[in-house]
């Protein structure tokens, strides 16, 4: 049976992990293979790395952390943050990334989406969308969250599945850092306008969160951050509850 | 020494560490002379199928892989490598695939179901000898990431199932071929153990 995945998420600024991750035992809590190996023996189904690094000179950083990541840890990993063409694409998938994560050029450039699932298949392009409710619905917003689009997440997701994008990772900005929880009525009304995993993201504080995620949307992974990453949880601590509660993971 | 094929088509970095760990030597080359010096053959892959077929055939490695898997080498197939020995995808229907397995690669039928297939999921071992899964215990989770599954004409080449709204092949064996719908390279204790099998072979 296809497992629920829980996947923990690093902020990477010049190829160093930022917004202190506080682990026991960890000798350089900075090095982003070092935190990778420690989720790994976690049980981590996934890994998400933002790079949020602003020049475009530091790029080299990025495919060079990536391939350092694929050679020591043996599972699956997305990339995200300033993806501008093709070609950056291409240089993470062959650096070892098992999927990149498109966001605002996805907005600017809607193309970018059809034309790489076409080039790399589905199974590699991931739609990251920022989300903020309005009264009626939810609305796109890019560039970090600062610039709104006028768009409508859920026009917006429908889009980007038939466009090719293999998933997507939702994130609720109303949400994020609350820790109250997942927004479960905007992860619901995505995972219901498409056919393509969801990951939900934004709010995760405690284990009960990720029941409710999956027990009452279609989500198909939670991501997390600072919960992981303060060592408040262990991966292995939410998935054993979630296994208690008849959810299936593995461990 | 083992040839990791590299024709551009996505990560062969994790697979040659892999190897690396169980003491083998790879050689990662797109050059049909270097690939043919080495005893066993992996061909990875991420990517559209109809792309990659048409790679393998300029390159001049279709015909190379063809003759190296006649001339009995073990070799392995990962994912759209896998896909590749098939003979035909509907992801590309103009663009045959290499033909060593009879078969085709089927695109998940619209259900309720989530396409692509992402994530973690079980094996049902359906040959107990398969050298691939020494060691392996029935139901062990391995990562899947993909759109299209192959058919095997043949249910006697069909090593391991997995379920999703249907059994498909999740690992097929022919004789000195073996191919992997999975991330063997992406799937920690259990895809490692894998890659050591395939190191191990004789």
């Amino acid at each position: 049976m296809l497992t629920k995945r829980i996947i923990p998420c690093l902020d990477i600024k010049d190829g160093r992990v930022v917004k202190g991750v506080k682990f026991l035992g960890l000798k350089d809590a900075g090095d982003p293979v070092s935190v990778a190996k420690l989720y790994d023996a976690q049980a981590a189904d996934e890994l998400t790395f933002l790079d949020i690094t602003a020049s475009v000179e530091k790029r080299k950083t990025l495919l060079e952390l990536v391939e350092r990541i694929a050679q020591n840890i043996f599972m699956p990993f997305t990339v995200g943050g300033g993806i501008a063409d093709l070609t950056d694409i291409r240089n993470l998938l062959n650096a070892g990334a098992e999927k990149v994560s498109i966001n605002t050029q996805a907005v600017k450039f809607p193309e970018l989406i059809q034309d790489a699932s076409r080039k790399f298949g589905s199974q590699c392009i991931v739609l990251a969308i920022d989300a903020k409710k309005t009264p009626k619905t939810w609305e796109v917003f890019i560039n970090g969250g600062r610039t709104p689009t006028g768009l409508d997440a859920l026009e917006w997701a429908k889009k980007g599945a038939q466009a090719g994008a293999g998933e997507i990772l939702l994130t609720s900005m109303d949400y994020d850092g609350t820790r109250d929880g997942y927004d479960l009525d905007l992860t619901e009304a995505i995972c219901k306008a498409v056919n393509i995993p969801v990951i939900a993201s934004g709010g995760a504080g405690k284990l009960e969160h990720f029941y409710d995620c999956f027990s009452r949307t279609g989500a198909q992974a939670a991501l997390a951050a600072s919960l992981f990453h303060y060592g408040e949880y262990t991966i292995k601590q939410v998935k054993s509850y979630l296994k208690e509660k008849g959810i299936p993971v593995r461990l | 020494m083992i040839a990791i094929i590299d024709y551009g088509m996505g990560n062969i970095h994790s697979v040659k560490k892999a190897l690396e760990l169980y003491g083998a030597k790879t050689k990662v080359s797109n050059n049909p002379r270097e690939i043919s010096s080495c005893r066993k053959i992996i061909l990875p892959g991420v990517g559209a199928f109809g792309e990659a077929a048409q790679e393998l055939e300029k390159q001049g490695l279709a015909a190379l892989i063809k003759d190296e898997i006649k001339n009995r080498k073990p070799f392995l197939g990962i994912c759209l490598g896998m896909q590749l020995l098939f003979e035909k995808s509907e992801e590309a229907n103009k663009c045959p695939g290499l033909g060593i397995i009879r078969g085709e690669v089927k695109k998940f039928p619209v259900s309720d179901l989530k396409v692509p297939h992402m994530g973690w999921n079980q094996l049902k071992q359906e040959i107990d000898s398969c050298p691939l899964l020494k060691g392996i215990a029935g139901g062990s989770y391995v990562y899947f990431c993909h759109s299209y599954y192959p058919q095997p004409k043949e249910a006697a080449v069909v090593a391991a199932t997995t379920g999703y709204g249907m059994n498909f092949a999740s690992i097929v064996w022919q004789d000195n071929v073996y191919g992997a719908q999975f991330h063997p390279e992406k799937s920690q204790g259990v895809g490692l153990k894998m890659l050591e099998n395939f190191v191990n072979l004789c």
